[in-house]
């Protein structure tokens, strides 16, 4: 059988082009390689080469014609065995049985309805919990110590799990989270990287590939803009790329948000940036219970978590769960104060804030809500969406920028599940769109303060 | 992190042994495996039937097929985007890895990756990887995987003469270095970082890259089997010996452009045509069979069949798999715990 030689597509765009020179006559022997012709796209002059070997029988589009379509025969090749004089008198020019064997997909593919986003479905209940029956034993800790001590339950449990960061070992800690850990578990364990971010995330990615289940502390989660490239495209995408075979069970946590006078550099919040991306979950813990059962269940989980923890409430004390199997799945948000005037949603320092407004709100007769996010992707909308049916109103605080943030996603959230029970429209409370300011002023300005919430809230309820 | 081999390689200082018959018509076979796989593939392209970024490995088939010889089952092998020869030496499947290239259901990953990314657990093969550079500090960090669980393998870390310029490639070598990882770094130096040559990219030579971190490098001629082999037999015993990363430089050279759409305005043709003519890996390795009386055209002939059947099986496969079906849009972004 005579092969046809097909018009090819030789960038990503080509439809047709120019068959510009035969550089192969008819008669001529071709091997695999050979340049035979030489064709104009729309980006460049390039040489098409021989696939398959024989002799050039028929040429069946001459140099010079335009337009030629991708995937039309431009010659017939006689195999090994035929002659040129065969083919020729056996084969019209115009069959093509190939291409018409081969078509290309993108032509043949129908447009498939591709199933609906399950962003657009009523939001669905957050996973069970059965967290308060575990804070009837308590002891008081600090955000510091639940972090630390989440870390080393599942070290001991498992013995994949390892540390690894600047300063986590010999130093204990940049702010002394990972006190203790290279004592109990050693150096191969708790593991001291060089300044070298964007290094060790990668590396770290790659041991989780490699069936480890690595905990990356960033000293603060602005060196993270280091390390993001492995955060997202390496970690979040390649399971799936892989088509569900390579998950990467690893966790990066570390101080995000401003903390005190370190300025631009030092001080943004991440939530929005990580919470945009498939394939990533992002938690961030309010009070030292959050911290030890969240990071517990980051560590647990077989997906890349993002853990944005907040420095200035490292030293803050709290009532944690004594129970060993104290965990907080991640998806649930907590109702940290119940109301039925104003729902304000929060996360991390935030929350704190939230409740200091809902104090002086109650002092002026309003009863708001609080709820602590937690989890911010997967985002339970479910719990959110209910306390607004509620109030009928909500306020979103967050330390991050407005545009683009939780705020807006939370504004959007309320558009798509919750238009019909809003008395209002929804107010954000958020870090001025500014890059962080050092001046002990300015700072306090460009950040929310309570008294943001409470004007927040008395707005929504049109006081 | 103390390191426990539980197989030994050979010591580098035996001198290698005389490769056999046998072995010398496997790495004919893989070679030319490689080469009608991206021969076919090219064309498919041609046909519209692969889409995208197609970056062919046409030139290069002795530096995987070399290096894959002196590895054992459980190395691992990451590398970049010009990923197809990779993967067959690693023994996957070239009807899943071609399908893949066509987008559909029964590639390596549900035609959900395409050309550059593509993954084997079974084959111990991580990737394909999209981003220049960036499965250097993945590859490293499969070493350190290795070693912490001490399970005597190593990793084998491809990076091209373009990714040796990324940052995070000295992170890598710093790490690899500092906590004696088993990886081999393999730079594929073919010339060319896409249309920038290397001299008008990278200062110095690139075996000498790790250098200030202690790593040994060697430069190799990577249009010859029996050298990448040799070579990667020496390299495999120091990193599996528990000595630490080393650098094997391959120069080798690729006759395709850097993907389906590049002109090749960079360099000359007869650049080219004299690659192809006096250097290339197969031709060489085809004369040496004849040299040694292990073959004549005859039954190079057959193993050529059968390489083509393996090739047009692929083929014929990766255009009559099914498209992926529409639910696996939301499909494989989290694991479900």
């Amino acid at each position: 059988m005579p092969i046809d030689i097909l018009m090819p597509a030789l960038s990503p765009t080509m439809t047709e082009g120019k068959l510009a020179k035969w550089v192969k006559k008819e008669g001529d022997t071709i091997k695999a390689g050979d340049v035979i012709a030489e064709i104009e796209t729309d980006k460049a002059t390039m040489e098409v080469e021989a696939v398959d070997e024989g002799t050039l029988a028929k040429i069946l589009v001459p140099e010079g014609t335009e337009n030629v379509a991708v995937n039309t025969a431009i010659a017939l090749l006689a195999g090994e065995g035929e002659s040129a004089s065969d083919v020729s008198a056996a084969k019209a020019p115009a069959e093509a049985p190939k291409a018409e064997a081969a078509p290309a997909p993108k032509e043949e593919a129908k447009p498939a309805a591709a199933p609906a986003a399950p962003a657009v479905k009523a939001p669905v209940a957050p996973p069970p919990s059965d967290e308060d029956r575990f804070f009837k034993n308590t002891q008081t800790m600090t955000v510091r110590e639940a972090l630390r001590d989440a870390m080393a339950e599942e070290m001991r449990k498992d013995g994949s799990v390892f540390v690894m960061g600047e300063e986590v070992a010999e130093y204990q800690g940049a702010y002394k989270v990972t006190q203790g850990l290279l004592q109990e578990f050693g150096p191969d364990r708790v593991i001291d990287t060089p300044i070298t971010e964007h290094g060790f995330a990668g590396l770290a990615v790659g041991a989780a590939f490699g069936g480890l289940r690595p905990v990356v502390e960033f000293m603060t989660f602005n060196f993270s803009m280091q390390a993001i490239d492995h955060i997202i495209n390496s970690a979040a995408k390649t399971l799936y790329m892989s088509g569900g075979q390579m998950g990467c069970p690893i966790v990066f946590r570390g101080p995000n948000g401003a903390a005190a006078r370190v300025a631009a550099q030092h001080s943004q919040e991440y939530s929005s940036w990580y919470a945009h991306i498939p394939g990533l979950k992002v938690v961030s813990p309010y009070s030292a219970a959050d911290a030890k059962g969240l990071l517990k269940a980051a560590i647990r989980d077989p997906n890349p978590v993002v853990f944005l923890e907040n420095e200035i409430l490292y030293g803050q004390h709290f009532e944690v769960p004594t129970d060993p199997d104290f965990i907080i799945p991640i998806g649930r948000a907590k109702i940290e104060r119940a109301g039925t005037d104003v729902t304000i949603t929060a996360f991390s320092l935030q929350v704190g804030m939230a409740l200091a407004a809902a104090e002086k709100l109650a002092e002026q007769g309003i009863s708001a809500e609080v709820i602590n996010l937690r989890s911010i992707r997967p985002l339970d909308v479910h719990t959110i969406v209910e306390s607004v049916k509620k109030t009928n109103r909500l306020v979103s605080v967050e330390e991050g920028w407005p545009f683009a943030g939780i705020g807006a996603e939370m504004s959007a959230v309320m558009m798509e599940h919750a238009f019909d029970y809003l008395d209002a429209p929804v107010v954000r409370v958020h870090g001025k769109d500014v890059p962080m300011p050092y001046a002990a002023n300015l700072e306090k300005l460009a950040l929310p303060q309570v008294d943001d919430v409470v004007t927040a809230a008395k707005a929504v309820l049109y006081r | 992190m103390a390191t426990t081999t539980r197989r030994r390689a050979k010591p580098a200082e035996n001198a290698a042994p005389e490769p056999t018959q046998e072995e010398l018509l496997h790495y004919y076979k893989e070679m030319l495996l490689i080469r009608r796989f991206e021969e076919k593939a090219g064309q498919l392209y041609g046909m519209g039937l692969i889409g995208g970024f197609c970056h062919l490995y046409i030139g290069q088939e002795a530096v995987v097929v070399g290096m894959q010889a002196a590895q054992l089952p459980g190395d691992s092998v990451i590398t970049s985007y010009r990923d197809h020869g990779h993967m067959l030496a690693c023994g996957m499947d070239a009807k899943g890895v071609m399908a893949e290239l066509t987008g559909r259901a029964g590639g390596y990953s549900k035609g959900k990756g395409g050309s550059m990314h593509m993954f084997s657990r079974e084959k111990n093969f991580y990737g394909g990887h999209g981003i220049v550079g960036a499965q250097t500090p993945i590859g490293t960090g499969l070493a350190f995987a290795h070693k912490y669980k001490k399970d005597g393998c190593i990793d084998v870390c491809y990076l091209g003469d373009g990714a040796v310029n990324q940052g995070q490639v000295y992170e890598s070598f710093n790490m690899a270095a500092l906590w004696k990882l088993p990886v081999i770094y393999v730079i594929e130096n073919n010339k060319y970082a896409m249309g920038t040559s290397q001299q008008r990219a990278s200062a110095g030579e690139l075996y000498l890259r790790g250098s200030a971190y202690g790593i040994p490098g060697k430069q190799v001629n990577g249009m010859d089997v029996l050298e990448v082999k040799k070579a990667a037999d020496e390299a495999v015993a120091y990193v599996r010996g528990g000595n630490g990363p080393m650098i094997l430089e391959m120069k080798t050279y690729r006759y395709r452009g850097h993907s389906m759409s590049d002109p090749a305005k960079y360099r000359t043709k007869e650049e080219v045509n004299k690659m192809r003519s006096e250097y290339d890996c197969i031709d060489h390795l085809k004369s040496l069979l004849f040299t040694k009386g292990y073959a004549d055209e005859e039954s190079l002939k057959v193993i050529d069949r059968d390489v083509k059947a393996v090739v047009t099986e692929a083929a014929d496969f990766a255009t009559t798999s099914p498209e992926p079906d529409a639910a696996e849009l939301w499909t494989d972004i989290l694991v479900e715990a």
